[in-house]
């Protein structure tokens, strides 16, 4: 299962932090040409990142792109531009509802044969602004096959709301709890909202625990300074590594003498133990724990 | 028959002492302590000027002389242009100015290397429109680029002879006991100064704060000292040090920082007990704080941090993780604070600092030292003085002195700065040599220098991100692509003189720089 702690926001029209994006080691990184870019630096930044998505070397980091709207004059050439670039995936702002998610999956698969690649090359996301966008989070969750996720945008949302952002976030909470739900239901990731006071370690590291808390797979995140401070509230215990390896190791065992019904510390196993186990695992050697593969296989 | 004044006779030899003097009166071969009991205007009683243009008149300074500065008061520096305004005026020509360093404040050198009063420099680095002019050839003679520890080789050898020093004290007795720590100027160490003021035939202070006899601790010593003058500010000292240097808060500065905390937590050099210095560049000085993060984790302390001494330094030191300092040049105003009142926070000379020719040098017995770099290439040659367009821009500091007296030396760089690589083929001016450099830790990788195989077993199935310098080269060039070499011309405007006194670079005026 893929980690999608960290996604890294870089304005698509800085060259010093397109060329840089993947060395601070977010899990995934986000070039933007959306909201960060000015209308006149609209074109400078799409040549930016697709020159950049062509020759540069990401080293295997997962690469997504935040492009315009389709209500804009430039949703459909980012499309065009992007799905030639091949980045792993294309981000939709503002989906209010699943038609928005359809109308660019049509124009990526369009310009996918154009572009002789494998229909389903680029995959998608999409960023729920909007209380209607919230409303509608679980039918923008299955709008689509290449639908990988779905993102909490609180900015646009708040204001919609007629409300403002506070430490404790109460506002969002409703938002944050039914989006979540959404992807849980459809079976794809959860991204939330960014926390844009750089300077507030504490709150941001406050935020995350909430969002982790409630489900979330991860956050969007503005600057590498950020990377951290998240990643480590996504760290397991040692505690919980421990558990999960005992998990793991059980489930070899049961797998080698055909058992379908186990325990472990006193308690049944059943598949949501299990998945929640491989996730520890997962997140455990993503924060530098080495665990070898004796270890959880009996 | 009384022979003496006092009318004791005395003879001319006993046994083997030959050649006996009489005494001849208290006063008679020492004039110019004292003539009369009650005359305390005696040159070596009063040594106090009223002008700097008196000091430089007693001092017997004339053409073709060598005259010292420091460089402790960084950009907040006012004595070097004052006193060579005062020479100029004077008419005195054809000075060799050796300063342990100049910054971008002393672009007014300019108008006397035009005038003709100063023909040669010996420094540390170079920076602002006077590096630019010389690195145009402004200059007949080349300037010589020398380490600190360098620079305290030649002024006790007697290669720099150092005919009158005028250094600023922030604060000085009478007679001339100072120190570098009182004062509105308080610049903190003074290991600089220190080195001058024991070699220099003639000794002036300048001070902007003449206090009580005596001045103690003092760090320059009253039987040193020729002249003193007042003047209204030695230094600006907001310029001079700032409250504490701020750990930077580049993504970029702070993941190398880090990258170089992990090498050092794995290295075979942390162990209870190690000492350490870091430069005070963004990455270097960065590297403390996740150092401190691995030293509280592991239960490990040092024994005694060097340099250049910064408040991060200070800081680990008051909490525990590092027990002594020892301090050439503070940098900052925390690190001002602590040398004036902590015992163990201890001023030395740059000659104690890394003379390689005294008889042990601090750097000796360094156990990891962090540097930074403008360039390095693929033999490990370090260049900190000029930039990518061939012109002198920094300086070559404790950056030789450190990487050879340590165990391991590491130099943090981003692997690319702006759009140029920094790993290259060849760097244009050589300050380092390779066979000093252990280890490159840049934003994209991990370098070990080839001749310490024992490092490149040591870390031989780290997590560390470890490639060949070559690699790393490749990776830059991939990004960067690789630049039109730089097209120098004959004209030899500097010298870079290693530690030990030969020369390891020279360094050429570039045309198509000096014609823009």
């Amino acid at each position: 299962m893929k980690l999608r702690r960290t996604m890294l926001y870089v304005p698509g029209n800085n060259a010093a932090m397109v060329k840089d994006a993947h060395i601070y080691r977010s899990d995934a990184i986000m070039f933007d040409l959306e909201d960060a870019i000015a209308v006149e630096e609209k074109d400078s930044a799409r040549f930016l990142v697709y020159h950049a998505l062509r020759n540069l070397n990401y080293e295997g980091m997962e690469t997504v792109v935040r492009i315009n709207g389709l209500d804009t004059p430039y949703g459909r050439d980012d499309i065009a531009a992007m799905v030639n670039a091949k980045p792993n995936l294309i981000r939709i702002p503002k989906a209010d509802r699943a038609q928005d998610v359809q109308d660019v999956e049509a124009l990526v698969a369009e310009e996918e044969r154009a572009a002789g690649l494998e229909e389903g090359t680029i995959g998608l996301m999409a960023a729920i602004e909007s209380p209607l966008g919230v409303l509608n989070s679980y039918e923008i969750a299955t709008s689509s096959k290449r639908l990988i996720g779905i993102a909490f945008g609180a900015e646009d949302f708040v204001t919609n709301m007629k409300t403002t952002r506070s430490k404790a976030g109460i506002e969002l909470l409703f938002a944050r709890s039914h989006i979540v739900a959404s992807a849980r239901a459809a079976g794809i990731y959860a991204l939330d909202t960014i926390f844009s006071d750089l300077d507030d370690e504490d709150g941001l590291v406050h935020e995350v625990e909430v969002a982790k808390q409630l489900g979330f797979d991860g956050k969007s995140i503005i600057s590498p300074r950020q990377i951290a401070p998240v990643h480590r509230v996504f760290q397991p215990t040692d505690a919980e590594i421990e558990a999960a390896k005992r998990v793991m190791r059980a489930v070899a065992e049961a797998r080698r003498i055909n058992s379908g019904v186990f325990t472990v510390d006193g308690k049944m196993i059943d598949k949501p133990i299990i998945e929640r186990a491989e996730r520890v695992i997962e997140l455990a050697r993503a924060a530098g724990y080495r665990i070898t593969a004796e270890e959880i296989d009996g | 028959m009384a022979n003496s004044s006092i009318g004791r006779e005395i003879p001319a030899a006993v046994g083997g002492f030959a050649n006996l003097t009489p005494f001849q009166g208290a006063v008679k071969n020492t004039p110019l302590i004292k003539r009369r009991k009650g005359d305390r205007s005696a040159p070596k009683l009063n040594k106090l000027v009223e002008t700097v243009e008196q000091a430089v008149l007693k001092s017997g300074l004339k053409d073709g002389m060598t005259i010292s500065f420091h460089h402790h008061f960084r950009n907040g520096d006012r004595v070097i242009n004052m006193v060579l305004d005062v020479i100029a005026n004077l008419g005195i020509k054809n000075l060799t100015v050796a300063s342990s360093s100049l910054t971008s404040v002393h672009d007014e050198l300019i108008r006397h290397i035009e005038n003709k009063v100063i023909t040669r420099i010996f420094t540390s680095g170079l920076r602002g429109d006077l590096a630019g002019a010389i690195s145009c050839g402004f200059m007949e003679e080349p300037v010589i680029f020398h380490s600190h520890g360098g620079r305290a080789r030649a002024v006790e050898t007697g290669q720099i002879k150092i005919d009158v020093a005028f250094l600023g004290v922030p604060s000085c007795d009478v007679y001339g006991n100072a120190n570098g720590y009182t004062g509105d100027s308080a610049c903190g160490a003074l290991g600089y100064a220190i080195v001058d003021a024991n070699h220099a035939n003639t000794v002036v202070l300048l001070t902007d704060n003449l206090v009580e006899y005596p001045n103690t601790p003092f760090s320059i010593d009253q039987d040193l000292v020729d002249h003193i003058v007042t003047v209204d500010s030695v230094g600006d000292s907001s310029r001079i040090a700032t409250g504490a240097t701020r750990i930077t808060s580049n993504p970029k500065d702070l993941l190398i920082a880090k990258n170089a905390a992990d090498v050092i937590a794995y290295s075979p050099y942390f162990e209870d007990g190690f000492s350490l210095q870091t430069g005070s560049g963004g990455a270097s000085l960065a590297t403390t704080r996740y150092l401190s993060e691995h030293m509280e984790q592991r239960g490990i302390t040092a024994s005694w941090a060097l340099g250049g001494i910064t408040s991060q330094m200070v800081a680990m030191h008051e909490a525990g993780l590092i027990k002594r300092l020892l301090d050439v040049q503070s940098f900052d105003l925390d690190a001002i604070r602590s040398i004036a009142k902590n015992p163990l926070h201890t001023e030395i000379d740059a000659s104690f600092y890394a003379n390689p020719l005294n008889k042990g040098c601090a750097v000796n017995k360094l156990n990891v030292v962090v540097l930074s770099a403008l360039e390095i290439d693929v033999d490990f040659n370090v260049n900190v003085l000029t930039g990518s367009d061939g012109t002198i821009m920094g300086a070559s500091g404790g950056h030789s002195d450190t990487a050879i007296g340590s165990g391991l030396s590491i130099v943090v760089a981003p692997l690319i700065r702006g759009r140029i690589a920094t790993v290259v083929d060849r760097v244009i001016t050589v300050i380092t040599p390779g066979e000093s450099v252990d280890i490159l830790v840049t934003d994209r990788g991990i370098a070990i220098n080839p001749r310490r195989p024992d490092l490149i077993e040591h870390f031989r199935g780290s997590s560390l991100p470890i490639y060949t310098i070559g690699e790393l080269k490749e990776r830059a060039e991939h990004v960067a692509g690789k630049p039109e070499p730089l097209v120098f011309d004959d004209r030899i405007v500097g010298l870079v003189e290693y530690r030990d006194g030969t020369i390891i670079d020279v360094i050429r005026s570039v045309p198509v720089y000096c014609e823009s």
